[in-house]
């Protein structure tokens, strides 16, 4: 846990000091939010009744930038070889840097819930259903991506092939959060709490399957 | 290249291959395309329109319904879908043999049944629109737990067969393939319980093979049709697997081969520039 915790907190120092996600992936993910209004022309019912959905869709596309960033930082300087050294076994290796890609992805989503409120007068009516979804989706992202992060290392295309590998796969977890969020800003009659049930089940498998993969994808960074 | 290697047998064998075919491919092709012909016909011609007659009671007019000609669609739709989900099936043995074994073949096999899967995959979903539009009233329905299924299928192994294309090291895209084909083949499970749960809709059909509705003509024309596909399935892998395999031998055994045919070359060249100028001083010494 002590060498997770070392990750994360690594990842999460040079972000305090190089200010990439604070500075360009949040206000990025803002700019999404006010791209749905204009182009929905919306009056404010629709994207108030829109708004789980349009908040999940920002994220996923923040996320794609955050995981980019989370592996460039080893990349620039070869630094997964380090890791590697570091005699960590990869499954904490992996977890370190989901935990951190994790953590950042929960500012982004706490600047993105201001924003559904103060542009879509979207109310938070259950915050703790609205805040256990967005963790257990926030595993299950930040799991998935850290492995297609380093799956897409090492090649002159990554930053195209990304998004087109990670996307896809995150498509149950964009249905279930877009629902739990549904019932929990009031805007979908049904039990989110079910739905908050299989976010955290495929929070448990990205998590798993990164966790075991890692392995044999690290070797060839 | 073919004529001049000093070494054929250490240099590919298919070095003079100027095709994938062979006459097994031939036949089985030629095969194919005339059951394909055939099924067309069985489908579109020879067998009935789907018009059940259902009684609605005494004071109510028998009811004409069933899905009239567009059931005709369904010989080839439901052939092609499951030959789909055999092609991203055998993609995931592929991709299990290649972490376990390292084994270069089924890589090759985990390719090719992916582009094929891919092909038949995107005609899945071209049939099924095609009938949808006038059984379903739409050409697409969101919800519908198999078309969602299969529509998220196809992407994630279009990412799939894009991924492979970035990586020039044979080894490291075979065992990286390998991971993003499996959680594509895990994922499968999973999207479909997900859809599943978010509409708790279908608007396909069940099975009606088992039951006795279905008439002898229609039963043998979707079993036919099966077996159509499958050999046009058999037909498309051995072409693709040759492909790749060549592609393969070219990456690998190709380097090898033309400095061996290069130091054959030069030798030749300087036996002969040694003959030519003993020769000349034999001439000289006359």
């Amino acid at each position: 846990m002590r060498e997770i915790w070392a990750l994360a907190r690594k990842d999460l120092r040079i972000e305090a000091r190089s200010k990439v996600v604070a500075t360009q992936i949040v206000p990025f993910a803002m700019v999404i939010l006010v791209l749905f209004g204009l182009a929905l022309d919306a009056d404010s019912r629709t994207l108030r009744d829109l708004a789980p959905g349009l908040f999940w869709v920002a994220t996923l596309f923040a996320s794609v930038l955050a995981i980019q960033r989370s592996v460039a930082v080893e990349t620039i300087s070869s630094s997964f070889e380090a890791l590697r050294l570091s005699g960590a076994p990869a499954w904490k290796l992996f977890a370190g840097k989901a935990l951190a890609v994790a953590i950042q992805l929960l500012a982004i989503e706490a600047v993105l819930g201001l924003g559904i409120v103060v542009l879509y007068r979207s109310s938070f009516q259950d915050p703790v259903l609205i805040v256990t979804a967005a963790v257990a989706a926030t595993i299950a992202i930040a799991s998935a991506g850290s492995l297609y992060g380093v799956l897409a290392v090492g090649m002159g295309v990554r930053d195209t092939i990304l998004p087109m590998l990670l996307l896809p796969i995150m498509m149950p977890v964009l249905v279930a959060a877009t629902r739990a969020f549904g019932d929990g800003l009031g805007t979908a009659a049904l039990n989110g709490w079910t739905w908050t049930g299989l976010l955290g089940l495929l929070a448990v498998i990205y998590a798993t399957v990164g966790a075991l993969a890692y392995a044999v994808v690290i070797e060839d960074t | 290249m073919s004529t001049s290697l000093a070494e054929p047998q250490t240099a590919t064998s298919n070095s003079d291959v100027t095709g994938t075919s062979s006459k097994l491919t031939f036949a089985l092709g030629s095969a194919s395309l005339l059951g394909l012909a055939v099924l067309l016909v069985l489908a579109f011609v020879i067998t009935d329109a789907d018009q059940r007659v259902y009684d609605r009671g005494v004071d109510l007019e028998p009811l004409l319904t069933g899905q009239g000609d567009a059931v005709r669609l369904l010989y080839v739709h439901f052939p092609v879908a499951m030959v789909t989900y055999i092609a991203f099936m055998l993609n995931a043995i592929g991709s299990v043999a290649v972490l376990w074994k390292k084994s270069t073949w089924w890589d090759n096999t985990a390719a090719a049944a992916a582009e094929v899967g891919v092909l038949f995959c995107g005609l899945t979903l071209a049939t099924g629109s095609i009938w949808g539009r006038p059984i379903w009233n739409t050409w697409w329905k969101w919800g519908d737990v198999r078309l969602m299924t299969t529509t998220i299928l196809f992407l994630i192994f279009v990412g799939y067969l894009a991924y492979r294309r970035t990586m020039t090291d044979s080894r490291v895209r075979a065992k990286r393939s390998a991971v993003v084909g499996l959680i594509g083949a895990i994922n499968i499970p999973i999207v479909y319980k997900s859809v599943d749960w978010w509409q708790n809709r279908t608007l396909h059909q069940q099975s009606t093979l088992r039951d006795r509705s279905i008439e002898d003509l229609t039963l043998f024309t979707m079993i036919f049709g099966m077996v159509v596909f499958m050999a046009i399935f058999a037909w498309l892998m051995v072409h693709r697997f040759r492909i790749g395999w060549l592609e393969h031998q070219a990456e690998t055994v190709g380097l090898e081969a033309a400095i061996i045919e290069r130091r054959a070359q030069t030798s030749t060249a300087i036996s002969d520039a040694v003959t030519d100028s003993r020769s000349s001083t034999e001439t000289g010494s006359d």
